[in-house]
């Protein structure tokens, strides 16, 4: 199999923010507690006129801006994982698709797998990509997720996204491996028809996120013959601040490693967004030759891990053509609960 | 309900601002036309697609407190009109903006944004709106 | 092509007519106007209906048989056509009706124009004023048409044309002639801090720039002008009527703060009329918003550009001034029933040059001039009248 990696990517986060202790006054929690219990300071909120596809768009068009050489039309495949795409029947990805120019010879799918459809869309890619069926394909992970109202889920479920271009010409990373651990364990679903998910509680813990990601990341490392020392940065799926601060030390991944791809403390939970808004954010400072260990995980459940190298070509891409991970999280506008709950239609309005 | 092929046909204009440009003047129009009215029957059948640059200039503005019933979420909004790098004016919504520093002569960029929906089982659509530059 | 004349006017009351439907208020202007003519209404052999959208307001298409029917005139198979311009479709309507007696096809025809607004709620309503910009570009993207006058409004005081307080001042002069006006739906003057303070609709414009939605009918009947003495003695000449169109959208305008239809309409207007800028003691035009008003008075070529706002905060348009401007109380305090709109224009115009404007009369006005504009300028219509 020939090299793939990343060609581009873009990140895209909306501007509106909460915080738990908002939150928490509403339904008479200590949120401030909360959040600091989840290490979540606030979460990002989708404006009422945004959605996964505004969102996966406006990310895919990042992803474009960065290589103005790439033809659109030579992208054989658009992928968006998500689980709150706009329609339940109709794709996402074909809107986008049009929006970047891509369409029509090309293929196109939704995907979804709770948190980890972004980096399931990646693995689609790569395939497709590494035997010679596309020249490029495209994966966004992307969400506007729902907690019900006063459920935990409500303290951290936020709303972004982030686009990839894989292709094997001109990789500013190359993904040396990627591997995948998959079980049936039910610890957080969304029935047809519901507008919010329903979770195991404690039981999403241990045998569902700690078991498959641990187990994700040691088969990669097992395979790959490195150490936790060998990476400079290190991306673990992020619920909340906690978990991926334990799982990284479970695996002997320091702080340090974790700190640039951690984003749920500021941004919340963006699911099938978070690892690739994470890798987005550690791609905006990575340098040729960093080594960058990635670790999704999607309830229900499974994780994809992936080996990456940033390559020499990282120095001629362009990367202030889109805006930075860091420069979306700038300039906020922060929510009262009420107009939080008007933004998410929460509401209910007269027919 | 709204048909669907009328907002269907429009998606080109909608998502990726494609006007037309006349072959033998080179102006370019927005939405797209099928003649250049001032070269006429020179340009009919030859007029070009053409995608107008993202980036532009806010020529005239106004903050809109009575809104329509799909941006009654949104208001008070503003709405701009937009003079492009390349010389053509639009006019859309101006989002992610404080309303009170939105000027003439500011920097914006067209995102793709939900402008309305046919209720909550009908189609969602889709198109341009300005944000302050990206 | 002959000279017209006419000869009978008639409006109703403005405002919300709760009581009354769209058939009531066709009916009664067309009554009054055939009455004021000294007509039986037998002699009518023509009908031209303004009328924007009853399809919307009030889901009835076909009003231009509605009206022939309940004004009795389908019994003589009278033919009737509706005329849709937007907020010109009074103006083209009488238009219409002028070229078709002009032309000699007919002889004794009856312009009128009539909306019934209120039969459907504000929401709904401002959709269909909407609709008459770019439905597909401007409307259907949240740009409102309050919000499209609001951003030749900023453009104006950017670019140093009328400051925002010169904007106001129109809502102030239409005030205070509404307030003499027994027809208009607003009788009350107002101070400009009214204006100014007026709850915002689409910055800077406040709710006492718009226009209100409205109820209303009106109509003239005219004919050729050599016929008028044997039907009253108390007629006046049309003296031109013309008409000019721009874009649909406003952003495909070079200059946003001018309106070339008006420009072209009046000057073409002056040029048949033989007569100036200068001639015109009296015009009723377009403010269904402030800043429309003050466009109107330098597109016109009553004042220089830049000017047109500074006369208005002065009172220079006031009743009593060489020039005065919508003594009807304009659409602003008149009221704004779309299609009515531009032939109650004309009824207004009538009644000044000869001479029955009763508490508004402007003296010794010879020549009176009335711009009626659809949509953002898109349809503009000039017609000027002359008193005999």
């Amino acid at each position: 199999m020939m090299d793939v990696g990343i060609v581009s990517y873009g990140a895209y986060i909306p501007r509106y923010r909460i915080t738990p202790a908002e939150i928490g006054r509403v339904w008479g929690v200590d949120g401030k507690a909360m959040g600091k219990g989840l290490l979540i300071h606030q979460k990002s909120v989708p404006s009422p006129d945004e959605d996964v596809i505004t969102i996966a768009t406006e990310a895919a068009r990042g992803m474009m801006a960065r290589v103005p050489d790439v033809d659109p039309k030579d992208i054989g495949a658009v992928y968006v994982g998500s689980e709150s795409h706009p329609y339940a029947v109709k794709p996402t990805a074909t809107i986008v698709a049009e929006a970047i120019r891509a369409t029509p010879a090309m293929t196109a799918a939704d995907m979804e797998f709770a948190c980890k459809a972004g980096t399931a869309g990646i693995q689609a890619c790569m395939g497709l990509v590494g035997s010679g069926m596309v020249k490029y394909g495209v994966a966004i992970g992307a969400d506007t997720s729902q907690g019900a109202p006063g459920d935990a889920l409500e303290y951290s479920a936020s709303a972004g996204g982030a686009a990839y271009l894989i292709g094997s010409e001109n990789i500013i990373a190359k993904i040396n491996k990627t591997l995948s651990f998959t079980t049936d364990t039910p610890d957080f679903w969304r029935r047809e028809g519901q507008p919010y998910p329903s979770h195991g509680g404690r039981f999403t813990g241990e045998p569902a996120y700690f078991r498959h990601i641990t187990s994700a990341a040691k088969m990669m490392m097992e395979a790959m013959g490195t150490t936790p020392e060998d990476y400079r940065f290190a991306v673990f799926h992020q619920p909340n601040g906690k978990f991926p601060t334990r799982v990284a030390a479970q695996l002997g991944f320091t702080p340090e490693q974790i700190e640039r791809g951690l984003l749920t403390p500021h941004i919340g939970n963006t699911y099938s967004g978070a690892v690739p808004l994470g890798l987005a954010s550690v791609l905006d400072v990575a340098d040729p030759g960093d080594r960058i260990f990635v670790t999704s995980y999607g309830s229900g459940a499974g994780s994809d891990a992936f080996d990456i190298t940033v390559t020499d070509a990282i120095r001629e891409y362009n990367r202030s053509a889109a805006k930075t991970v860091a420069e979306r999280m700038a300039n906020t506008v922060e929510l009262d609960y009420a107009r939080y709950a008007m933004f998410k239609g929460k509401i209910v309005m007269p027919e | 309900m709204a048909s669907v092929a009328k907002e269907w046909r429009e998606i080109p204009g909608r998502y990726n601002l494609e006007g037309s440009k006349c072959p033998c003047c080179g102006k370019v129009y927005f939405p797209k036309r099928n003649m250049c009215p001032v070269c006429r029957r020179e340009s009919i059948g030859k007029m070009e697609n053409y995608d107008l640059c993202r980036k532009g200039t806010v020529y005239s503005y106004s903050i809109v407190y009575d809104a329509p019933d799909f941006a009654d979420k949104l208001k008070p909004y503003a709405v701009a009109m937009v003079e492009t790098d390349d010389g053509v004016r639009i006019s859309s919504q101006l989002v992610d903006v404080d309303i009170n520093e939105v000027r003439i002569g500011m920097r914006v960029s067209a995102v793709l944004r939900k402008i309305s929906s046919d209720g909550p089982g009908g189609i969602i659509r889709y198109g341009f709106k300005f944000v302050p530059e990206e | 092509m002959r000279d017209v004349a006419v000869i009978g006017v008639g409006v109703t009351k403005f405002g919300e007519l709760w009581n009354k439907s769209f058939r009531e208020i066709g009916i009664e202007a067309g009554i009054k106007a055939i009455a004021d003519a000294n007509l039986t209404g037998a002699e009518v052999d023509g009908v031209f209906v303004g009328n924007m959208s009853a399809g919307r307001f009030v889901n009835q298409q076909h009003i231009d048989a509605l009206i022939a029917d309940y004004s009795g005139l389908s019994t003589n198979n009278v033919p009737a056509v509706r005329v849709e311009a937007g907020g010109a479709s009074g103006g083209v309507a009488f238009r219409q009706a002028v070229m078709a007696v002009a032309s000699g096809m007919h002889d004794v025809v009856l312009a009128a124009g009539a909306e019934k607004m209120t039969d459907l709620d504000d929401v709904s309503g401002n959709a269909i004023l909407d609709s008459t910009a770019d439905a597909e570009w401007e409307a259907s993207m949240g740009v409102t048409f309050p919000s499209l006058h609001a951003m030749i409004a900023n453009r104006m005081i950017h670019d140093g044309i009328a400051t925002r307080e010169e904007i106001a001042s129109f809502a102030v002069n239409s005030h205070a002639h509404g307030a003499l006006n027994p027809n208009a739906q607003f009788r009350k003057a107002v101070p400009i801090e009214t204006v100014l303070r007026s709850g915002p609709v689409a910055s800077p414009l406040g709710v006492f720039d718009c226009a209100p939605i409205s109820d209303g009918a009106a109509a003239v009947v005219i004919c050729p002008l050599e016929k008028a003495k044997e039907y009253t003695d108390s007629y006046v000449k049309v003296s031109a009527v013309c008409q000019a169109s721009d874009t649909l959208a406003l952003f495909q305008r070079e200059d946003i703060t001018t309106y070339g239809a008006t420009v072209a309409a009046s000057r073409r207007a002056y040029e048949i009329a033989g007569i100036g800028p200068s001639d015109i003691s009296v015009a009723e035009v377009h403010d269904n918003y402030t800043v429309s008003g003050i466009m109107a008075l330098q597109d016109l070529g009553f004042f220089e550009r830049g000017k047109a706002g500074k006369a208005v905060l002065e009172g220079q348009v006031a009743l009593g001034n060489k020039l005065a401007i919508n003594t009807s109380g304009g659409l602003k305090a008149r009221g704004h029933p779309i299609g009515a709109t531009g032939v109650a224009q004309i009824v207004e115009l009538a009644e000044q040059l000869r001479g029955s404007a009763d508490k508004r009369q402007v003296e010794n006005a010879k020549y009176g001039l009335a711009q009626s504009v659809g949509g953002m300028g898109s349809a503009v219509t000039v017609s000027i009248l002359e008193a005999i």
